[in-house]
């Protein structure tokens, strides 16, 4: 007989017993509820921030990070949509631009009324988020590629039609620049234009989550074979995202205005890359059909508080990028480790 | 083509009507001919199980009694009247489901969201219509009854993400997808395939669930013994034609494997 004693003999009840280790199972909900690590961090740098400096805390600083958060943070809801469905769009930060610029020069130059020039401006960011969709479908092009190309594109045509010019606040109509103005709610300054991205949040989630379409995104963005034996038309799912997208984009467009309080073809067109920090930090896999557009406000608004943080620390602007940089890294590691559930 | 029918007792009576019926389907891909004029009843109550050598035209055959080929010649009844499928979803919608080899759940959607994916339930009046607002209450709870109703009881929490469930598991939901929405034929593509033994035997149990339900059940196999329990009647499929219709009790194993070989002629 050896000496060397084998495993001892498996008890028979064993197998009905949670055997996992602590890690495993926190990486089993963690996998259940993809907002969670996302959230824990938000509380987290928010509870390390306000000891670091008590200004961080401040209402009037708060109300700032939303503020700063606004407009990236609806970017993200298109952004989101889109990533679920296993695509990407780099154009989401071009097309907002291009239809700021038809908003701002329509209603200012040619006497155009400011409600129409905004229905003009949602006009424009549908039809480029419909070009992305035939790319996308009809030509199927990886999206990664049909919104590089449109991203030029859409830089351009905005270049183009503003030549370049800048237009300011003041030379538009009112509303144009009502999404800048704030409202007081419990202490805190509260802008339109962050409203309107709450809105946007509250109208995507329930669409993902309480309609059949939002079913339908997933399915896509999970397996694409299985969804089509399932009887659900890809392309007209893919088609609808894209057309969402721009809609929403549209409408980022309008809060840029206000936050901005000028329509410049030179601001924004770089925040597709911002966009697709705070989707993967909200915990919203880029592999699709898995993540929530709350996991994407949350992490819209860890970069928006590590930003603003690092600056009342005093830190040069380098190394807030530094930070998103390396926050971006984590939060793909973890969403790649936690995957791994998957048996 | 006239073929060995035989008529042992507890097989269903030659003179009910085939639910589903195949006459002379040929189907060819340029000069492959993958079906040469097969013929097919399937009849109420039963499993009929399908089996074939590799390339003898059990996909093909199945693909179009499916509605995922169309065949160049040859008719298909159901229950007597003559239909025509054009796309998997006409096939479906007559009442023939399919539970693919692939499965086809999206692992990442919980239970009752995969039963009822392409199929959702909206709330009735204004919620449904003009919110679009699902059911989601009343999905889950007919998603409990039926996987109760098939005796799976293994799975009472709907709301669990398929990709969680253990791959015999996620053949059960595929398969009550298959039976939930009033099927008359539920078409099952190498159920046991990827199964480890124990839950192999569950599927085989859910199969005879489904028969006992009065559903009849097309399954294809290449696992023999898996036929021979499960199976009322078999298909023996040869070279793009029906070689013979056995019985468990008319054959042996041998005898059908002689049969799918060509090395014994009906």
């Amino acid at each position: 007989m050896s000496a060397t004693t084998t495993a001892p003999p498996a008890d028979p009840a064993a197998e009905f017993l949670d055997r996992r280790s602590p890690l495993e199972r926190a990486r089993g909900v963690l996998h259940r509820y993809p907002a969670l690590s996302p959230a824990i961090v938000l509380v987290l740098s928010v509870v390390v921030f306000g000891m670091l400096n008590e200004r961080f805390l401040a209402p009037a600083n708060l109300s700032l990070i939303t503020q700063q958060v606004a407009v990236v943070g609806t970017l993200a809801v298109a952004q989101t949509l889109i990533i679920l469905t296993a695509g990407i769009d780099l154009s989401v930060g071009s097309v907002m631009v291009l239809s700021s610029m038809v908003v701002a020069q329509v209603a200012s130059g040619s006497g155009v009324p400011a409600a129409l020039a905004l229905l003009i401006g949602l006009a424009t960011g549908v039809a480029c988020g419909g070009l992305n969709g035939l790319l996308v479908t009809r030509l199927s092009l990886p999206p990664f590629i049909a919104t590089l190309g449109t991203f030029s594109v859409f830089t351009a045509l905005a270049l183009l039609y503003s030549h370049g010019a800048t237009v300011r606040g003041g030379d538009m109509p009112a509303l144009l620049t009502w999404t800048g103005t704030t409202i007081p709610v419990g202490g805190v300054r509260v802008s339109t234009g962050v409203m309107l991205m709450l809105a946007a949040y509250l109208v995507a989630a329930y669409a993902l989550s309480r309609t059949a379409w939002g079913k339908h995104v997933y399915a896509v963005g999970d397996d694409k074979e299985a969804a089509r034996l399932s009887g659900i038309s890809i392309n007209r799912v893919l088609i609808s995202v894209y057309l969402a997208a721009g809609a929403i984009l549209a409408l980022a467009a309008w809060i840029q205005i206000g936050r901005a309080n000028a329509a410049s073809p030179n601001v924004g067109v770089d925040m597709n890359l911002d966009s697709i920090t705070a989707v993967v930090i909200g915990g919203t896999s880029l592999f699709g059909g898995r993540g929530t557009v709350w996991g994407t406000l949350l992490g819209a608004l860890i970069v928006g508080v590590f930003r603003n943080g690092l600056s009342l620390a005093g830190l040069d602007v380098l190394y807030q990028t530094l930070a998103v940089g390396i926050l971006v890294i984590v939060a793909v590691s973890l969403d790649q480790w936690i995957r791994k559930v998957r048996r | 083509m006239t073929t060995a029918e035989t008529s042992v007792n507890g097989t269903p009576s030659p003179v009910a009507t085939p639910v589903l019926r195949a006459r002379g389907l040929v189907k060819t891909y340029g000069h492959v001919v993958g079906l040469d004029g097969v013929d097919l009843e399937l009849y109420p109550g039963e499993v009929l199980a399908i089996i074939g050598d590799n390339g003898a035209g059990k996909s093909t055959l199945i693909k179009c009694l499916t509605g995922a080929e169309i065949p160049d010649q040859g008719e298909i009844l159901l229950d007597g009247e003559r239909v025509h499928f054009k796309r998997p979803q006409d096939a479906r919608a007559a009442g023939i489901e399919t539970v693919y080899q692939t499965l086809a759940v999206a692992p990442s959607l919980d239970i009752a969201s995969n039963l009822y994916l392409g199929r959702e339930v909206r709330r009735p009046g204004l919620l449904g219509s003009v919110l679009r607002l699902t059911d989601r209450a009343g999905m889950r709870k007919a998603a409990r009854r039926h996987l109760t109703d098939l005796g799976i009881s293994t799975l009472q929490d709907v709301t669990v993400p398929v990709e969680s469930l253990s791959g015999g598991q996620r053949q059960a939901v595929a398969v009550a997808r298959a039976a939930a929405f009033g099927s008359k034929v539920v078409v099952l593509d190498e159920p046991t395939a990827a199964l480890g033994v124990r839950e192999s035997g569950q599927v085989l149990e859910l199969v005879r669930t489904l028969r006992d339900k009065g559903v009849p059940v097309i399954i294809i196999s290449h696992n023999m013994p898996h036929v021979f329990e499960i199976a009322d009647r078999i298909h023996v499929q040869r070279l793009g034609r029906r070689a013979a219709t056995i019985t468990p009790r008319s054959h042996t194993m041998t005898e059908a494997v002689a049969l799918m070989t060509g090395a014994a002629e009906a």
